[in-house]
């Protein structure tokens, strides 16, 4: 996976992951004309859709787009079922996920994205560790003091 | 100096904004805020102000004055600290800057760290944004992680090794020892995140490749695991819709694709795994189905055998019946990929894929589209071309262009008759005529240059289509440049194939002049008007309307119309003499290579099954190596107006013998007009000599009054020469002969060749037939053209070859009795 995207519809950027490096200006340039590709779609129309020389494939879940450009050789029905890992997983993290709560906890989301993925690949395919994982996480986080070092 | 607000807070306020301005003064506030927070250097909240730091940039607001505030928070004890400045350090910093590998000594600290937590941290970050030289410095640690027992870090370390390998391929080396066990592990994190990374060595090292396969003896292990998962009971740990682990699965099937490709035996060693899975897998949801593509690919990929290469097309086959339209996009994705290796199977669902041009989604009628033209054959071409055809009439104008193109490619490669080919072309012009790429104007031109005996039936249907509609301007450029080139078929009313039009030359010059005027035309359909007219000077007797139009234009504003115009008049003017010559027909065009969009129309090894036209055009026995030529290009049984120049490189059964015995005589022909690729390929005409292609008489004007004269007459064979002389060129005879045969049987096969001096030079139309049917029935006409600049005394010898009664006959004779009116 090359980057992911979210993005509500009225094309207000929510997350965004980039696996390659760009600079700024065309990380901007990427999100404003991919949003405007997506959104011009039409319900009916098949979640992936060709875009400069990568796979793009999106779904809609409630209010948010969720979109993802991949390779050539990658397998677009599988990425569909990335997505839906990603989508569950914040949904048992937050109890039933909305929009406004990637809004307004848009760090979660992210930490969550890292034990998902890294690099652009899946690297726990158990619902289970990833949550377990974030858990932990977050208590350690509650621990306020120091760390002991290295 | 009050605490800085809460991230939420911040959120929330800035949520209120009612207009973008609102929005901007409010972040403009706050970042100044943060700013002086920075500057003081405040521990307590650097966290937090980081953290709205990112909410704003993901709003669009810069934000690399925080930069280096992450890599303090990185280098901080507390893992909320960390957490966010790693985070950060992902979204503002990029390796293009020097600052991030301040970064780098922080990470190597945190590589091994006491908390795994933090070393996740570490390794996420270094793992997807690491720059070269941090992969360089960090590859060690990264693979001392590989090696280590706690899965949790190991599934991280292999996907950071992924990273580093594709910033420093040369690093790959280093990670080999550590892959020796990793498919042993249990924990399904490691086991994908190691499939990963193998993959990865084996894309990019063929000598990784080789070592996976032989020494490592990947495929075995793999299809074990991969026998486990599809086995294994319900593993609620894993399970997605009743399948265990479908991400592993469809990783570990990308994995044995690149070790089975052009390997005989690892492609055997997974042969029953993939038959296991491709029939056992569940394919009601979305994730079964996945599997399956990923099946599919992998058993087109490598070296399968026939029956698992059948079954993987047939599901693809069953995915094109799938309700999910996503289905049916990556069934017909990966049909055009293996259409040409496996095209029978693929033609078996051809009705399926002709049925996706009619979906909805934009993609999928794309993908139908160019699978339908790589399964067109000489079999299923007309029900195809029929599908076709609609296709283009309702698509969307992004696909006419190349579902034009698509057409005419197909058309000319597998067209069962000329009428058929000429029909589809009109039908394209007609419905779609202003898509039709540029380049398709010169390539129909030739075509129908080609298709003589089409000719007069092509004008006629062009002409009435410009009564329909002048629009479309490749249809009109077409259509100009035919009825200037055929106007006089078009008038004398001669088309054979339906009812000819009555039509008279001023209604066509009509039609040209509004061309003309038009608003609708472009410039250069214009031009090819206004040479139509001009062409039509030499073909219909209204010449003086023609030079009124040619005069007026002479001062037009467009530059290329008036240049043209004022050149033909010209021609009018001072060089009437050379009018006809330069204005007669074209010959028949050399067929270049494809032009075109080749890729839409895939050669598929198939025979071609054209059908033989009909109607009986005559055939001149070529001699096989010109002959042939030609009509492999033409792609089937056309006939080429031949034009039996005798040219000395012909193999002997046409001019070996004559010159044998002519001896003085010389076998002139005439240079082909265009550089011929094969230097014996007949052209239709020298360009000193005038008018005509067929084989009619070519002048009006008949009563020259020269006798005609029997140049032989033996066994029931006669030929008659009549005589026409050419008025504007009194050095050219015309004789038109005429064999007749007043014996019992038929004389099929007839060729008649002839031979003249030196000085003459002489061409042979084509005869009207090559049967002289018994009993003189009939005639067989062939129009011969003499030059005689020299003005000597007419000789020729002639060759007749026939077959009479099942058996060939040959005969010579000399022809001296010429009238001399005809050569004087």
């Amino acid at each position: 996976m090359q980057f992911m995207l979210l993005f509500s519809r009225q094309g207000k950027l929510r997350l965004q992951k980039w696996y390659v490096p760009l600079s700024d200006k065309e990380k901007k340039k990427i999100t404003r004309e991919l949003v405007q590709t997506v959104l011009a779609r039409k319900p009916k129309m098949c979640s992936f859709l060709e875009w400069r020389d990568l796979k793009i494939v999106y779904k809609r879940y409630a209010s948010l787009y969720f979109c993802c450009a991949i390779e050539d050789q990658d397998n677009e029905l599988i990425t569909l079922e990335i997505i839906h890992r990603y989508v569950e997983l914040l949904d048992k993290y937050f109890g039933s996920v909305c929009e406004l709560d990637i809004i307004f906890n848009f760090e979660k989301a992210y930490f969550i994205l890292d034990e998902f993925l890294l690099g652009g690949e899946a690297q726990e395919t158990s619902k289970k560790n990833v949550l377990k994982a974030i858990e932990q996480a977050d208590l350690l986080q509650e621990v306020c003091c120091s760390l002991p070092s290295s | 100096m009050p605490a800085p607000i809460r991230l939420r807070e911040l959120i929330r306020t800035i949520r209120t904004a009612r207009t973008q301005a609102e929005e901007r003064e409010m972040i403009q506030k706050e970042c100044a805020a943060i700013r002086s927070s920075f500057r003081e250097e405040d521990n307590t909240y650097r966290c937090r102000n980081v953290a709205k730091l990112l909410y704003m940039h993901m709003l669009g607001y810069p934000a690399h004055f925080g930069q280096l505030e992450c890599l303090k928070l990185i280098a901080s004890q507390k893992f909320t600290d960390k957490r966010i400045g790693y985070l950060g350090a992902m979204l503002l910093l990029d390796e293009r800057q020097d600052v991030h590998l301040l970064m780098t000594n922080c990470i190597k600290n945190d590589l091994n760290h006491s908390t795994q937590y933090v070393q996740g941290l570490a390794l996420c970050t270094l793992g997807c944004m690491g720059s070269s030289e941090m992969c360089r410095d960090l590859a060690g640690e990264v693979e001392k992680l590989l090696k280590t027992s706690n899965s949790y870090l190991r599934k991280k370390a292999a996907l950071c090794a992924v990273h580093v390998i594709r910033k420093v391929p040369e690093l790959m080396e280093m990670f080999l020892p550590a892959t020796k066990n990793l498919l042993s592990e249990k924990n399904h994190g490691v086991l994908h995140t190691s499939v990963v990374l193998l993959t990865e060595m084996c894309e990019r090292s063929p000598d990784m490749l080789s070592h996976f396969r032989k020494v490592l003896i990947l495929v075995p292990q793999l299809v074990r695991i991969l026998k486990n998962l599809i086995m294994s009971g319900y593993s609620p740990e894993h399970d997605v819709s009743g399948i265990s682990d479908p991400f592993l699965q469809v990783r570990i099937l990308r994995l044995l694709r690149i070790l089975g490709r052009s390997d005989d035996d690892s492609s055997e060693a997974m042969n029953d795994i993939l038959a296991q899975v491709a029939t056992n897998t569940e394919t009601s949801k979305n994730v079964g189905n996945a599997i399956l593509y990923e099946t599919v690919l992998t058993i087109m990929d490598i070296k399968s055998e026939s029956g698992l290469r059948v079954l993987a097309i047939n599901i693809l086959g069953r995915f094109l019946l799938n309700n999910d339209k996503n289905i049916r996009y990556v069934a017909l994705t990966s049909l055009l990929k293996t259409v040409q290796t496996d095209h029978n199977a693929v033609q078996r669902h051809r009705s399926t894929i002709v049925d996706c041009l009619k979906d909805l989604d934009v993609s999928i009628k794309r993908r139908a589209m160019e699978l339908s033209f790589a399964l067109v054959n000489g079999n299923n071409i007309r029900g195809m071309m029929k599908e076709l055809l609609y296709f283009l009439d309702s698509c969307d104008p992004e696909f006419k262009a190349d579902c034009a193109s698509g057409v005419f490619l197909a058309a000319e490669k597998y067209a069962p008759s000329k009428r058929w080919h000429i029909d589809t072309i009109m039908r394209v012009l007609t419905t779609a005529g202003s898509y039709v790429r540029d380049d398709s104007v010169p390539n129909l031109i030739q075509l129908i240059t080609n298709s003589v005996e089409m000719h007069a039936y092509t004008v006629q249907r062009l002409y009435k289509a410009l009564l329909d509609d002048i629009s479309q301007q490749p249809l009109v450029q077409v259509a100009s440049w035919c009825i200037g080139e055929y106007g006089d078929l078009l008038v004398s009313g001669q088309c054979e194939e339906e009812e000819p039009i009555q039509v008279t030359e001023d209604e066509v010059l009509d039609v040209l002049e509004g061309l003309l005027v038009s608003n609708l035309s472009a410039p250069v359909t214009r031009g090819y008007s206004l040479t139509a007219i001009m062409k039509l000077s030499t073909r219909f007797s209204s010449v003086n309307r023609i030079k009124k139009v040619v005069s007026i234009y002479g001062s037009s504003i467009d530059v290329e119309l008036q240049q043209r115009a004022v050149e033909y008049n010209a021609l009018f003017k001072k060089y009437d003499h050379m009018r006809p010559a330069l204005l007669e027909r074209m010959p028949i065009m050399e067929k270049t290579a494809t032009n075109g969009p080749s890729e839409i129309v895939q050669t598929n090894g198939e025979t071609d099954s054209t059908v033989l036209d009909t109607k009986h055009p005559p055939t001149i026995t070529q001699p096989p190596s010109q002959g042939n030529d030609l009509l492999d290009l033409l792609g089937g049984n056309d006939v080429v107006p031949v034009i039996q120049t005798s040219l000395p490189t012909k193999p002997p059964s046409a001019g070996g013998e004559l010159l044998d015995l002519l001896g003085d005589l010389s076998l002139t022909g005439a240079p082909p007009p265009a550089p011929a690729s094969v230097p014996s390929v007949p052209m239709s005409q020298p360009p000193f000599l005038l008018d005509g292609l067929s084989s009619q008489p070519l002048f009006n004007d008949i009563g020259t009054g020269i006798p005609p004269m029997t140049a032989y007459n033996k066994n029931g064979l006669k030929i008659e020469f009549m005589f026409e002389r050419s008025n504007p060129n009194p050095n050219i005879a015309v004789i038109t002969i005429h064999a007749s045969n007043s014996t019992e049987a038929d004389m099929t096969d007839f060729v008649f060749q002839a031979a003249v001096p030196k000085t003459f030079q002489l061409q042979l139309l084509s005869p009207s037939s090559n049967v002289v049917p018994a009993l003189n029935q009939g005639n067989v006409t062939q129009v011969i053209r003499v030059l005689n600049p020299q003005k000597q005394q007419l000789r020729m010898r002639i060759k007749l070859t026939y077959t009479y009664k099942g058996s060939p006959v040959q005969d010579l004779a000399e022809v001296n009795n010429f009238p001399p009116q005809s050569w004087q």
